[in-house]
């Protein structure tokens, strides 16, 4: 029964690390549906939006220890934080990815490893090296239901998560926007004959993506800390996630996240191997998945690829 | 400062080595792989066990880096060169990562005190970088030539041709998945060597300095100096490590801040892609797998 118990509170952490891999994901995936190639500058993105979300929420925060306060200071930082690096995404694909789009693939690949230096290596000098804590903005204290703890900011992991998940599958689904993104990435040089503007729609990816890697930076800061390169790690397993989902599919980044986080959670136990090599298991995953099949778990199938 | 002239020679001829073996990969045969820091850790510790744990010489153990950093390439190769492109990329980048993390886990501390290297009784210590310079670059010049000579031959021109058209490759009676194999061992072998003078210099070896960026590094070299160029792939090695150790050199160090030149870094690959992406002596522009736009957009075509 213990045991039991165990393994739901680590599928139950496993989901919640999950769904912030997902958050992640969705940007990897959303870039390579359109222009087929890796932004390694993605999980750099995420750091950014971690720090203006920390400097944000403690800049408003002040000396206030009032907890509805506390809570809307937290929702205004996430949004300053998305609106930021919405607009940081747009920039970068406009000055080092823009003038690439018809260069050899290694290019940008390239141009986005720069990027991610620059980035990673510009918050180590602005903010230095030691890492900072995001401070709760509630009380954090488990709730213990029938043996299995659940603390108040995995719950508000979960939510905001699916929140942001739902939003923008009905945006991709039904909206116009949503649309000319769908039919750009199925074929860019029809969806211009038909009149979609593909630069706009390339900015506006970025700028999606960008803004889901801030919140999911937000939301991953309270367990990993926030530090100048926190994004690479976490960057690199999102990008796994969006692989085993099937890259270039949005509910395969979903679906390729929380497995990515259940697995990561619960492997190491059940293999009894040290939870250290956890990282190792993100990744051998990834390999058996691309030699059992390289398109994913969604890929292929589906026809909706954004 | 001239001490610190030769201790960026030696890493650039390291490194050489390292991007040597990654343009055979990447250069010649067109295969992205992102793993030679994973190569490298091999090679640091087959030298590092064989000159200290099992107490033979290092020239025993220079050899035995090569085989088994050719070895491991050979186990990853065999299974993940089926994929092509980004797909490669990504499996082999993940490789990379579980090298690293099973060299952190079942080594953690690293390894200190690795005896070093001798010659004839003459001992090549890390106080004297003069013999140390002539040591690795001795060993670059070798591989220049061997690579240089491969590159010419019926071998390399099988891989040009691997690189450039497989299928067409193939209609020619080129075995692809042979040569691709082949390429990726032989330049894991290289990587391998370069970890093992790294250790003769050090004589440490630290578990946690092996990461993806180290990859990142020499794929960059081997893209700034320009693919499939060997001297380029020299010169580019010597750029990024002079980079890397630019704010020493001026005496600057407290005053630059130690990421400016991580920055620079940065700079220099996307200023370089949009300026010039063939690198610096790259002469025709590199395709790197089916680089083509237009066969490229005709195969989306089909697909949907």
């Amino acid at each position: 029964m213990t045991t039991l118990i165990q393994y739901l509170q680590y599928l139950v952490n496993g989901i919640t690390l999950g769904s912030i891999y997902a958050l992640i994901a969705l940007g990897y995936t959303m870039v390579y549906g359109i222009l087929k190639f890796i932004n390694f500058a993605h999980g750099d993105i995420l750091m950014v939006g971690a720090y203006t979300g920390l400097l944000t929420y403690t800049a408003l925060l002040g000396e206030s220890t009032n907890p509805v306060w506390m809570l809307t200071a937290f929702f205004i930082a996430m949004l300053v934080s998305m609106a930021f690096c919405a607009a940081l995404g747009m920039f970068i694909e406009r000055v080092a990815y823009k003038p690439l789009r018809n260069a050899s693939r290694l290019a940008p690949l390239l141009s986005a490893i720069g990027v991610s230096f620059i980035l990673s290596n510009g918050a180590a000098w602005i903010f230095g090296a030691q890492s900072r804590r995001f401070p709760y903005p509630f009380d954090n204290t488990p709730i213990v239901i029938a043996g299995l703890s659940i603390t108040p900011h995995q719950i508000l992991t979960v939510t905001v998560s699916v929140i942001m998940m739902v939003v923008l599958t009905l945006f991709v689904n039904k909206s116009r926007m949503g649309k000319a993104m769908r039919a750009t990435s199925i074929d860019q040089a029809t969806s211009e004959l038909m009149g979609i503007d593909v630069n706009k729609i390339i900015s506006m990816t970025f700028a999606i993506g960008s803004a889901l890697a801030a919140v999911g930076g937000i939301l991953s800061s309270f367990d990993f800390r926030v530090y100048a390169s926190m994004g690479t790690m976490t960057g690199l397993k999102a990008f796994v996630a969006a692989v085993i989902g099937g890259i270039g599919n949005i509910q395969g980044a979903m679906l390729g996240g929380l497995i990515l986080g259940v697995l990561e959670s619960i492997g190491a136990p059940l293999l009894g191997i040290p939870s250290a090599l956890r990282d190792t298991i993100a990744f051998a995953a990834l390999i058996i998945i691309l030699l059992v099949k390289p398109d994913g778990i969604l890929g292929k199938n589906e026809r909706e690829k954004v | 400062m001239l001490n610190f002239f030769q201790l960026i020679i030696i890493y650039a001829g390291i490194y050489a080595l390292m991007a040597i073996g990654q343009n055979c990969i990447t250069g010649n045969t067109g295969m992205l792989s992102l793993c030679h820091a994973g190569f490298f850790c091999i090679g640091s510790y087959s030298t590092a066990i064989i000159c200290k744990v099992v107490g033979l010489p290092f020239w025993f153990s220079l050899p035995v880096a090569a085989i088994v950093s050719g070895f491991v390439g050979f186990l990853i190769g065999v299974p993940t060169l089926r994929l092509k492109g980004d797909y490669l990329c990504i499996a082999t980048l993940g490789l990379g990562e579980i090298i690293k993390n099973i060299a952190t886990n079942v080594n953690p501390v690293g390894m200190m005190a690795v005896p070093r290297a001798e010659l004839f009784g003459y001992q090549f210590s890390s106080r004297n970088k003069f013999t140390f310079i002539l040591l690795v670059w001795f060993f670059v010049l070798i591989a220049y030539l061997l690579f240089r000579q491969l590159a010419h031959s019926r071998l390399g021109r099988a891989m040009t041709a691997v690189r450039e058209d497989e299928v067409a490759a193939q209609a020619n009676g080129i075995n692809v998945t042979k040569y691709k194999i082949g390429a990726f061992i032989l330049g894991a072998a290289v990587g391998g060597t370069a970890g093992c003078f790294a250790t003769a210099y050090t004589l440490t070896v630290q578990p946690g300095s092996y990461t993806f960026m180290v990859s990142v590094m020499v794929l960059c070299m081997v893209v700034l100096g320009g693919m499939g160029n060997l001297a380029g792939v020299i010169l580019g090695a010597f750029i990024i490590e002079f980079i890397s150790y630019f704010p020493q050199l001026v005496g600057l160090s407290s005053v630059i801040p130690a990421q400016a030149s991580q920055i620079i870094y940065g700079l220099v690959l996307v200023i370089m892609m949009i300026c010039r992406p063939q690198g610096i002596l790259g002469r025709d522009r590199y395709r790197y797998g089916d680089g083509r736009k237009t066969r490229r957009s005709a195969a989306v075509k089909k697909e949907a």
